[in-house]
């Protein structure tokens, strides 16, 4: 038998804080049905006034090292996707691997890719397993994105945070394939310095969206031989409530598949945790011999895809902290509290 | 007066895991740290200790007149901490109404931003607190 490579253990962290798309609306003068239909979700969360990209992936990464029950130290790779990092230079991950206690003898960098850096560091660790430079690797999500005032994204636009760690001892879900699929479109970005990020309306569904997920659907299905009807679960990410429904039909996926996976109808779009926490939702519900298919996507743009089993080993190593029982404590505000939480006021 | 970088640099272990150390002759723990046992001076065995993050409210204030670089925060929760290995520290509650807490309420450890110097300067990170959800 070949050695298995997967996920070891995992861990979210989503602020506690949420305001209502019904209040955003009622400052803009917008229609609520409008939105709430439009977007599929009623609701996001917000970070507090000291929560950044940073802190949300300590708490994240802390939970994923609890349910793994591994020395931290024995973590030899932190990798941190988000289009967020607190620093334009300094690593997030410097601080992730200190505040987890896995830091001197790692390998770490940050990664940026929209929505997709957070995968893209589970495949890094992943890669540096199965060549067998390191004992275990951590992969992390996070982001505190922003949408302007008065955009569609400023009622989807949430906060969160995903870590996987991915290792060969006591693995709970086997990654037996990834794929990947990247093409230059320029369906959404930021510049530097810009605080708020520009892009391509209804441009980034088709070309954008779309596109990729269904090509990095496809193209693992095809790598591994397997249809839509062999996966328990299929989580993609999901920037509002429609996309992820809508693209799991054209698939030929049923909701009942993407049920427990998508979380970001409860807290708005997490950005490179989506696909994370979606996947972490699933995991909680899983049972042995389950296959998962995730597939994620970044602007600008490209989709990760993973073909993901379920071991028997997750039935003595359930996550202490389920994704809802972490989504579940949650503090309402309104939207003049939410300017200054996200300080949109210029004083 | 703000610490220089030396000192922030020094301080990180015990501001972000709550590093501390324990005499492991008396079994005294000490937040912060201290290099020779109050009780047994040299007898005194001290070696480092990671607080668990978990305790209770001791006593608080609710801060509403903050000084600089906080003014955002207020009303906010400044409390003494009593960690469930006896030490008593001191930290912001977050997470939280300033009504609605409690002497004596549990509190875990967060990690979280402390100060950010302005928009090009450095951000600290470090424990904070907030009630056991
Ligand atoms: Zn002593």
């Amino acid at each position: 038998m070949a050695e298995s490579i997967g996920i070891v253990g995992y861990g979210v962290d989503v602020p506690r804080y949420r305001i209502k798309a019904s209040e955003i609306a009622r400052v803009w003068g917008e229609e609520e049905n409008r939105i709430v239909n439009g977007l599929g979700l009623s609701e996001k969360s917000v970070p507090a006034l000291d929560q950044d990209a940073a802190t949300l992936a300590v708490e994240a990464a802390r939970r994923a090292v609890r349910h793994s029950g591994i020395n931290p130290q024995l973590i030899n790779s932190i990798f941190v996707g988000s289009e967020s990092h607190p620093y334009a230079v300094k690593p997030t991950a410097t601080i992730v691997a200190e505040a987890i206690n896995a830091a001197p003898v790692l390998f770490a960098a940050d990664h940026e890719f929209a929505c997709k850096g957070g995968t893209a560091g589970i495949i890094n660790s992943y890669a540096l397993l199965k060549s067998g430079e390191i004992e275990y690797g951590l992969g992390i999500g996070t982001d505190t994105s922003q949408g302007s005032p008065g955009d569609a994204l400023e009622y989807s636009a949430g906060a969160g945070a995903g870590a996987f760690i991915v290792g060969k001892k006591d693995v709970i879900a086997e990654i037996k394939g990834i794929y990947a699929y990247t093409t230059d479109t320029p369906d959404f970005w930021r510049r530097e310095h810009a605080i708020y990020p520009s892009h391509g309306g209804r441009f980034t569904g088709a070309p954008g969206y779309f596109k990729h997920v269904q090509s990095g659907a496809k193209g693992i299905m095809e790598k591994m031989g397997t249809r839509p009807s062999d996966y328990a679960y299929a989580v993609f990410h999901q920037p509002n409530g429609k996309f992820p429904r809508t693209v799991a039909k054209q698939l030929g996926f049923t909701p009942e598949q993407i049920a427990p996976g998508l979380i970001t109808p409860l807290i708005g779009n997490t950005y490179s945790a989506a696909s994370m926490i979606g996947l972490a939702a699933t995991l909680d519900a899983a049972k042995p011999g389950d296959k998962i298919l995730v597939t994620s996507f970044g602007s600008g743009a490209g989709s990760d895809a993973f073909h993901i089993e379920v071991t028997d080993k997750i039935l003595d190593k359930r996550n202490p902290l389920p994704v809802l029982e972490v989504i579940k404590h949650k503090i309402y505000i309104d939207y003049g509290t939410y300017a200054k939480h996200r300080k949109k006021l210029i004083m | 007066m703000k610490p220089g970088l030396p000192l922030l640099w020094r301080k990180t272990k015990e501001r972000y895991n709550l590093v501390g150390t324990k005499c492991e002759t008396c079994g005294t723990y000490y937040m912060p740290e201290r290099k020779i046992c109050a009780k047994c001076r040299r007898k005194g065995k001290i070696i480092p200790y990671a607080f668990s993050g978990r305790g209770k409210i001791f006593t608080y204030t609710v801060i509403r007149v903050a000084p600089e670089d906080y003014e955002f925060f207020v009303p906010y929760v400044l409390a003494i901490i009593e960690l469930e290995e006896g030490v008593r520290i001191t930290g912001q509650v977050v997470d939280v109404d300033p009504e609605s807490v409690r002497v004596g309420q549990p509190v875990e450890m967060v990690f979280r931003k402390i100060h950010e110097d302005n928009p090009e300067g450095l951000i600290t990170y470090g424990f904070k607190f907030r009630p056991v959800a």
